[in-house]
């Protein structure tokens, strides 16, 4: 490593530590301030003697929003959500990878084309709403946890890595009786657990930051996921205020309660994150094995 | 066959959802070429041919999506799309193991928030009068204004925001990549006297060329599909001329104004030109030698 010692060795170096940090700084930041403030006291928010750290610490913003029925429903509701979603996906995916990771099976290669040929071409937006529209699945939680049942690409990859286990597991246990299901659910699964938990928590992401669909399909403002409700309150400043004296009581400004809203949908992730952090760099790179 | 039939019934579900959500809406793009009404349903509704085709081409509307969606796009390959690659290249650079993992940490955290929670932060920061940013431009003399709701805005802000979400995650794609360079080659230049940056031009960049070439293709292929959700967002009635693409037209036209059969016909000429240029970029980097991804 003789570069390192050069003069313009080292000040590329630094140049380059700098700028990362700087980006590293860009990409925190603004969520940190935004979860700082939401605890000023409307004395700060009013002063303004703070730039990104509030001293004067106050929870009312936060008591306004447990407060709040439809601020607790919704985000019940995306709990929900996220966890029915996530152990429709996960089982829907794996039983169909197996049968599709036997190269013996026939019929194999048409239905990979035909799982394939979805990712080049779909329907659009009209067509699927009219669908669900059609199945009955309007204002249903179904609507939400259906139509994503199973991603293209997890399916794919989810395939090659059952694919990579050796054949002589398969075999020993049909000589002892097993059939297939039993094989998958005793013996590939749990042998596939770092890779399925890899899924759950992807999977789980996508729930919990479901919006789009909410918005299609959910007219029932009851069952609101937490994120359109955060829309309405954040963006189009409405919603909150079921109760407008306890606001004007408790002293709170609404946008520290844009803030603490904004930080309750998000801190569950964050919460996930470390967990997730030390898989995903794995499935990603999974994912990037050609199928 | 009948030793295998756990496995065809384990496929059934799977099956039953593509037929079902996959191929179910493609067979309903047929509303395209009607004039369907619900009451009358896919069988019962008028068909027109190309009528809603003919409209869409002729409608000054369609040069305003085409020109926005277009103009998003470049910049989306032009300036979002190299951010990921220089961002590796640089933790790529980095020798402290520490370091480069705390960076990379913070760095993949936006990907993980929704656009909604993204474009809310941008909200607050940005459109709040007593916020941290009108303070900041107040206190340098600058009058106090609007950013989210200003047109010209607009494009600088979907780029920014666009690139704060996933650069960081885009990396991890290239760093896998770039683990997988020989290091006899960077040896060997060193050698030859090659300096860093040399180092990065000459062994670098070409020892991940494929991996950007696949990207690109993809990207190429998504050039009418901008990513519905976050422009949804960013769109109000001052912005519209210059925010309105393909994707919020079909949901305003559509969804909102209830005209199925024209919004249907614009989302299947959005689809098929995207086809279109996937397979025709897929050809192109083959012709180039590179594997291209069908």
């Amino acid at each position: 490593m003789k570069h390192r010692h050069t003069f313009p060795g080292r000040i590329f170096d630094y140049l380059n530590i700098t700028v990362l940090s700087l980006f590293a700084l860009a990409a925190t930041i603004p969520f940190v301030h935004i979860v700082a403030t939401s605890f000023a006291s409307e004395r700060e928010i009013l002063t303004k003697d703070f730039v990104l750290f509030p001293t004067d610490f106050s929870l009312n913003a936060y008591q306004i929003i447990f407060a709040n029925d439809r601020i607790v429903h919704s985000l019940l509701v995306t709990a929900f959500i996220t966890a029915a979603g996530t152990l429709i996906n996960i089982v829907a995916t794996s039983i169909m990878a197996y049968p599709l990771s036997r190269k013996d099976l026939i019929g194999r290669k048409p239905l990979m084309m035909m799982i394939l040929f979805t990712m080049l071409f779909g329907g659009g937006m009209i067509p699927t709403f009219l669908l669900i529209k059609v199945l009955g699945l309007m204002n249903s939680y179904w609507s939400l946890l259906l139509p994503g049942a199973i991603s293209v690409f997890n399916l794919i990859i989810l395939k090659n890595f059952f694919q990579q286990m050796p054949d002589g597991l398969e075999e020993s246990a049909k000589i002892d009786g097993a059939n297939d299901l039993v094989i998958l659910f005793r013996l590939v699964l749990p042998l596939s657990l770092p890779a399925l938990a890899t899924f759950s928590l992807f999977y789980a992401v996508g729930h919990w930051n479901t919006f789009m669909p909410a918005v299609l399909y959910i007219n029932d403002p009851d069952k609101w996921p937490i994120q359109v409700l955060l829309r309405n309150i954040v963006m189009l400043s409405q919603g909150w205020l079921d109760n407008p004296e306890a606001a004007a009581e408790q002293a709170v400004s609404p946008e520290t309660v844009k803030m603490a809203v904004i930080t309750v949908a998000t801190l569950p992730i964050l919460c996930v994150y470390p967990f997730l952090q030390k898989h995903f760099a794995k499935g990603v790179m999974l994912g990037s094995v050609k199928g | 066959m009948m030793m295998d039939r756990w496995l065809y019934l384990m496929l059934l579900p799977g099956v039953i959802f593509f037929l079902l959500f996959k191929y179910g809406p493609m067979w309903g793009i047929v509303i395209a070429f009607q004039d369907y009404s619900p009451f009358l349903g896919m069988t019962g509704s008028e068909w027109v041919g190309m009528k809603h085709f003919h409209r869409l081409f002729t409608d000054p509307t369609f040069f305003m999506l085409l020109k926005n969606t277009l103009l998003l796009s470049l910049l989306n390959i032009a300036l979002v799309f190299p951010m990921p690659i220089i961002f590796a290249l640089m933790l790529n650079e980095v020798r402290t193991a520490k370091f480069k993992r705390i960076i990379q940490t913070l760095i993949y955290i936006p990907h993980f928030m929704s656009w909604v929670i993204i474009v809310g932060i941008f909200y607050v920061i940005f459109e709040m009068q007593d916020g941290v940013f009108q303070e900041v431009m107040a206190s340098i003399g600058l009058q106090k204004f609007t950013i989210m709701m200003d047109p010209d805005l607009l494009r600088p802000m979907y780029v920014l925001q666009s690139i704060w979400k996933d650069t960081g995650w885009g990396t991890i794609i290239y760093l896998a990549a770039l683990a997988g360079v020989d290091p006899q080659l960077y040896e060997a230049a060193r050698m030859d006297g090659a300096s860093r940056m040399r180092q990065v031009w000459h062994i670098t960049l070409p020892c991940i060329r494929s991996t950007i070439i696949i990207l690109l293709i993809l990207k190429i292929g998504d050039i009418l599909e901008l990513g519905f959700e976050h422009m949804f967002l960013l769109l109000n009635p001052l912005n519209r001329g210059v925010a309105e693409i393909f994707d919020t037209y079909v949901y305003t036209s559509g969804i909102v104004q209830g005209a199925f059969s024209y919004s249907t016909a614009v989302g299947l000429f959005k689809s098929f030109v995207g086809l279109v240029l996937v397979l025709a970029a897929n050809k192109l980097s083959k012709k180039f030698g590179e594997e291209g991804i069908i």
